[in-house]
């Protein structure tokens, strides 16, 4: 019983993971550089989340589309202001910039909200008991939201246009622009999705753990290996990668101690680097 | 006669400066010579420091060790340790995507601190090491700061020299053909991996014995010590505005961006009160990274930029 209470934690962290993944693949494979940010974004997105949600009291159901919404818009921004000029650069400046957008959103986040622990709503939530087994309701919301945004984003990426072409510009970017892809809004489109969705798994996290200005630092390696196990550009391989990853890092606590769930991430992703560099789902059709 | 007041300080802001000119000059063989983007500089300098801390302290129930051994072994070993690290790390990522350097090495510097926290028995976890000592201790008359200083300004000319040596060597071509056009390096016969490993090695080693030197500069090392914002960006910071690929435009660097860090220290303290002093440090971190951006966008070339002895086609 207490592996199966064990696979709970691990699905609801990896369907944290997956869906930060997720995005990140999808930016990856179109914009071609390692956004060092992703991790800081989704910092911003849960503390979006808490001004609506617990700052101005508005229901969840409004505060999470909105914390998607700003989250998408400053993703969006960056763009604008940064990497949209560094573009014609090679990738690795990117990287660096990146790198230091991370910083600059975080120290942004530690002005406005302080460098303590802070969580959405105080007090004891009683867990359910199912057939022996705790499941808090805010898992479930984590689960189904997880799964509402995986089919959310399938839906986009296989019935619009836009979806289309970014799927086209992930394949082949040259092939796409002689197609007459409008590449420049394709890109601003997946700043916007990645945004967005990051800041949903930054409302996700905030509400498995605690708000932190380091929460999404902290998660940034899973991620990156979720994304790289199943491949870069890739999105549904990530959701494989980031389950994955998210059940070992919870079975790992029988036998080390919780503060190297890092390492069994990063032992995932060296193993997957050794042997399968292009990824497991590499080859599979998006 | 002990230094006190303006002396005093510019011995400490010296002798901290000449750390980072060595850990930035590890940096722009990995990152302006063969183009590597790492991102754990703070692991291979906490490698550094904890292994010099353990060689030379002298023997305790606290931590491993102390071996009590002198000094420039420690700083030896220190060398090995990080370079031994960085092998490791270099042979699973050099062989594939750029980017995947960048993200094992910002992997690798969290293990490292988790893992310099929790092994108490290796490092006396979150307490620290302490009473590690510097070489000519008790010189007498204040004059020890002083020596540290001369150590440290030695090893800053030894490691740039050797540096500009291999520079001009064909190693130092190869390293640049690399960065510039893998395939074309490859084409012409040079194995890739090999160079890169090398190149990667030296520079983690070097980053190393920065870390050496500066666990006696303070004589007390801890996790909490060796942040991202210490050890890896604000040495990024230093090398991109003095001159990524150009040795003298790193130690500048080093100058310029530590006086503008210290100031920025001093003016936000004139203006914040002591109660926020932690909000200050996230105001200089927020500054920090747009400096860093203005500079990507403006003057990606640094203040001294890389000089070749031929025009780069364009």
């Amino acid at each position: 019983m207490e592996y199966v209470q064990t696979l709970i934690y691990g699905i609801v962290l990896g369907s944290i993971i997956a869906v930060a993944g997720m995005a990140l693949s999808l930016s990856y494979g179109i914009l071609r550089f390692a956004n060092f940010a992703h991790g800081d974004l989704l910092t911003a997105g849960a503390y979006f989340g808490f001004v609506f949600f617990t700052l101005l009291g508005w229901p969840m159901y409004v505060a999470f589309p909105l914390a998607m919404a700003v989250t998408a818009c400053l993703t969006l921004g960056i763009d604008r202001v940064l990497f949209q000029r560094l573009r014609q650069s090679t990738p690795v400046i990117l990287l660096i910039s990146s790198f230091g957008v991370a910083l600059i959103v975080r120290a942004g986040v530690q002005l406005a909200f302080g460098p303590d622990t802070q969580v959405y709503a105080r007090g004891i939530e009683f867990p359910m008991q199912v057939g022996g087994l705790r499941i808090k309701p805010t898992h479930l919301y984590i689960v189904g939201g997880a799964i509402a945004i995986v089919i959310g984003l399938h839906l986009f990426l296989r019935r619009t246009k836009v979806g289309k072409a970014m799927r086209a510009m992930s394949d082949n970017a040259d092939l796409a622009r002689i197609s007459g892809i409008d590449t420049e809004r394709v890109i601003a489109w997946t700043w916007l999705i990645g945004g967005a969705v990051a800041g949903a798994s930054g409302v996700f996290l905030a509400m498995d753990t605690q708000l932190h200005p380091v929460m999404g630092f902290r998660l940034l390696l899973a991620i990156f290996a979720a994304a790289i196990f199943g491949g870069i550009g890739k999105p549904y391989g990530a959701i494989l990668g980031g389950l994955i990853i998210g059940i070992a890092e919870e079975f790992s606590t029988f036998v080390i101690s919780p503060a190297y769930k890092p390492a069994v991430a990063f032992a995932i992703m060296v193993l997957v680097l050794i042997f399968r560099p292009q990824g497991l789902l590499s080859g599979v059709k998006t | 006669m002990e230094l006190s007041g303006f002396p005093a300080y510019a011995v400490f802001f010296l002798t901290f400066v000449g750390i980072y000119g060595v850990l930035i000059l590890g940096l722009n063989l990995q990152w302006g010579q063969t183009g590597q983007v790492n991102f754990g500089v703070a692991a291979f300098f906490m490698v550094g420091a904890y292994t010099m801390a353990i060689m030379t302290t002298a023997p305790t129930e606290d931590h491993l060790g102390g071996f009590g051994l002198p000094f420039v072994v420690g700083l030896i070993i220190a060398m090995v340790m990080s370079g031994a690290l960085a092998f490791l790390i270099g042979l699973i990522t050099l062989r594939l995507r750029a980017d995947y350097l960048a993200i094992a090495t910002i992997g690798i510097a969290e293990i490292v601190r988790q893992f310099l926290k929790n092994e108490d028995w290796l490092t006396n976890g979150v307490r620290g090491i302490t009473a590690i000592t510097k070489p000519f201790e008790g010189a007498g008359a204040g004059a020890e700061p002083l020596i540290y200083l001369c150590i440290v300004i030695a090893a800053v000319a030894l490691v740039f020299f050797a540096l500009e040596r291999l520079r001009r060597a064909p190693f130092g071509r190869v390293l640049r053909a690399l960065r510039e056009n893998e395939d074309t390096a490859r084409a012409s016969g040079k194995s890739i991996v090999n160079f890169q490993l090398q190149s990667f090695v030296l520079g983690s080693a070097i980053m190393g014995l920065a870390g050496g030197l500066y666990a006696p500069f303070f004589s007390f090392i801890s996790p909490e010590a060796f942040t991202n914002l210490f050890a890896t960006f604000l040495p990024w910071v230093m090398l991109i505005a003095g001159g990524s690929g150009n040795n003298y435009g790193a130690l500048l660097g080093a100058v310029v961006i530590w006086l503008v860090w210290s100031l920025t220290e001093w003016l936000i303290n004139q203006v914040i009160p002591a109660s926020m002093v932690t909000q200050a440090g996230a105001l200089r971190l927020l500054l920090i990274g747009v400096l860093l951006q203005v500079i990507l966008l403006f003057r990606p070339q640094g203040l001294i930029p890389e000089r070749f002895r031929f025009k780069r086609p364009h």
